[in-house]
């Protein structure tokens, strides 16, 4: 996926400069959008770093006191770290047995030997990190760099998914109109009939209960996916509808080409600008939908880490004084969000120079 | 236009048919058995049979999808599952405490966004109009989490100006004490995106041949932009406020969650976290029935707003 945002320009064999030639162009003149693609690319790449494990590996490490200082305001006083090194000895009781009533018994091993292995590292705490530490003394630089990854990865791959439901969808409806027309906007119309936000809800509500969406992000990328097709779909439509009737779609059609080969050879590449527009813009409106979704609790599992729980976990951390979790994930996410939409805009500008 | 409004309300059919398919293939296909969900995992299988047939799910498929169906048109979708309230009485009581948000939000936010775009679209192009929009483009890009969060510290915490959270039972009092926060922040959120939409439709209007003949024939600039251009920038705007309208319905489900207001979109997250369906279900199809009657009558007041417009 970055090859076609960080490199929009296929090689040209033709003389004459084409679509993506011209917007590439365009786009260079563009200081804003040129910035807003270096932040974009910027995160993307850290995101393959820490996908592969080059930085922010140990995220889940608790490395630091608790609620560990930045590095910046190492001298403050940390009551919390204090506290916890005080109920550190309490701790070491055995818990009541619960293993009878408790539904959650069979992982009771798998539990204790991850303990076990935190254990091991629990040795030495750092009295501050560099961009302090959460709850649990876990690095905030690197969860937010993991949360970065986590959102990122939803928004893109949901988006993605979503742009090709709508344009498949929204090809056929465009190009064939009569039946598959009426029944696609029938099932349009259903769709955008309920409120955005129910029907994400009533399929969060669904996943949750059957588990049939799959485990880890997969649902959350699915739910996305499913419910945000439909404003690629009616644009890509429009563009079919448009296109079908044109004399280079006629002239294909007399050289004996088929339907399919019309509707993905001859058209698709005449309306892909539209749909990278809207790969863009859906992109944004996603990271946002998965973060709130996240902090709700129907989004990324609670053993992964995404800005959605980082939020969550700071809601509370503000009263205390405690700031940095909240900032990071908030500062983090406001970067990459202004800079992708910035880029969405450029990037309409430049594909599209009529409609501005 | 009786014959219109009846043509919409025909065609209104296969539509609400075609939601009720989608939320009963939804829950009662996708979403597993709901004697399970119920149960829970500890349960025995006697206890499941019998839940299975309190709720009807031991029933053939398209018995289950007539009684849903008839559920919705009759307005009784039983008792909750996990609170056992009828579920009509949990929206008519819900629904009170999100209006109480919802409804003062949309009309300080439209009149705001509608009187500043006017305003940033007349000075468009220059320094202060730059400006702003870059300052929305920025405070769309925060997420609303983190606005509730700082406000709910800084005026409820730190400042003391509102309380954190509550409600009552009091309608006044609510209004008085427990709301501005909720609505401060909703509009504060909302302003942004409306801000930049309104203008964009007023940037339309003013570069229309109509606008310079106006201008041409010696109108006040005033009476340009107040008669000329909103009036005929109020069609999108209209449209805008239609789309947002079921919107007002579901209300704030963050703000409802963070500041403990027992309305509809708090009942709605409770309801996914429980597994609560016939909860989900009804709130689902009737705002959906909502939403296309909002979308009619959208349709309708542009009569009044462009006399252009006829009905076909």
């Amino acid at each position: 996926m970055s090859a076609v945002l960080t490199n929009p320009v296929p090689p040209a064999p033709q003389e004459s400069p084409g679509l993506w030639t011209l917007a590439w162009r365009r786009l260079k003149q563009d200081g804003v959008g040129m910035t807003a693609l270096a932040v974009v690319i910027l995160f993307l790449l850290m995101m393959a770093a820490s996908f592969t494990g080059l930085i922010a590996k140990d995220w889940s490490k608790e490395k630091g006191v608790s609620y560990a200082n930045p590095s910046f305001l190492a001298g403050s006083e940390n009551l919390e770290a204090k506290a916890m090194a005080q109920k550190g000895d309490a701790s070491k009781v055995a818990p009541v047995d619960l293993s009878d009533i408790d539904p959650l018994a069979p992982r009771y091993k798998e539990w204790d030997e991850r303990a076990a292995k935190i254990a091991v590292t629990e040795t030495r705490r750092a009295e501050a990190l560099p961009f302090g530490g959460d709850k649990w003394g876990r690095d905030v630089l690197q969860k937010a760099i993991k949360g970065s990854e986590v959102s990122i990865f939803v928004g893109l791959t949901a988006a993605i998914l979503a742009t090709l439901i709508g344009t498949m969808l929204g090809a056929a409806a465009g190009y064939w109109g009569g039946w598959v027309n009426d029944f696609l906007e029938w099932f349009y119309n259903i769709f955008t009939s309920i409120p955005y936000i129910l029907l994400i809800l009533a399929f969060a509500a669904v996943a949750a209960s059957s588990g049939k969406f799959g485990k880890g992000i997969l649902p959350i990328v699915l739910i996305l996916s499913l419910t945000g097709w439909t404003g690629i779909y009616r644009l890509i439509r429009a563009e079919y509808i448009k296109h079908s009737n044109r004399e280079y779609v006629k002239a294909a059609q007399a050289i004996g080409a088929t339907n399919m080969s019309r509707m993905f050879v001859h058209i698709l590449p005449n309306v892909s600008h539209v749909g990278l527009v809207q790969l863009s813009q859906h992109t944004v409106q996603f990271i946002k939908a998965e973060v709130i979704l996240s902090f709700l609790g129907f989004g990324v599992p609670v053993d992964m880490v995404s800005w959605g729980t980082m939020l969550a976990e700071a809601q509370n951390e503000l009263v205390i004084g405690k700031w940095w979790q909240l900032f990071a994930a908030g500062a983090s996410m406001a970067l990459l969000v202004t800079a992708f939409s910035l880029l969405t805009d450029s990037l309409r500008d430049a594909l599209d120079p009529k409609l501005k | 236009m009786a014959a219109y409004v009846i043509r919409r309300l025909w065609q209104m059919f296969p539509t609400i048919l075609g939601v009720i398919l989608l939320i009963f293939f939804l829950f009662n296909w996708v979403g597993g058995d709901p004697a399970q969900v119920l149960a829970g995992k500890i349960s025995n299988p006697e206890q499941i049979a019998n839940i299975r047939k309190q709720l009807g799910v031991d029933e053939p498929v398209l018995y289950q999808l007539w009684v849903f169906v008839k559920q919705v048109f009759t307005f009784d979708f039983g008792r909750s599952w996990s609170t056992n309230e009828e579920v009509s009485r949990i929206l008519l009581t819900r629904v009170g405490p999100t209006l109480t948000i919802m409804v003062p939000v949309l009309v300080i936010e439209t009149v705001l966004a509608v009187t500043f775009a006017i305003m940033v679209a007349y000075v468009r192009g220059t320094l202060t109009d730059r400006t702003i929009m870059i300052v929305c483009t920025v405070a769309m890009s925060i997420s609303f989490l983190v606005y509730i969060i700082v406000f709910q510290w800084l005026f409820g915490f730190i400042l003391g100006w509102f309380p954190v959270q509550g409600w009552s039972e009091s309608f006044w009092k609510n209004l008085a004490t427990y709301a501005p926060l909720p609505i401060l922040l909703a509009v504060a959120v909302g302003l942004a995106p409306q801000l930049r939409l309104y203008r964009s439709f007023f940037l339309d209007e003013i570069n229309q041949d109509y606008v310079r003949t106006a201008r041409a024939k010696g109108v006040p600039e005033k009476t340009v932009m107040m008669k000329h251009v909103l009036r005929n920038a109020l069609i999108p705007i209209l449209t805008n406020i239609g789309i947002s309208l079921p919107g007002v319905f579901v209300g704030s489900f963050l703000l409802e969650v963070f500041f403990s207001i027992p309305g509809l979109g708090r009942e709605i997250i409770t309801a996914v976290n429980r597994s609560d369906f016939p909860v989900i279900k009804a709130v689902t199809v009737y705002l959906a029935v909502l939403t296309m009657l909002i979308n009619l009558l959208v349709d309708v007041m542009y009569k009044y707003v462009d006399p252009r417009v006829s009905f076909k």
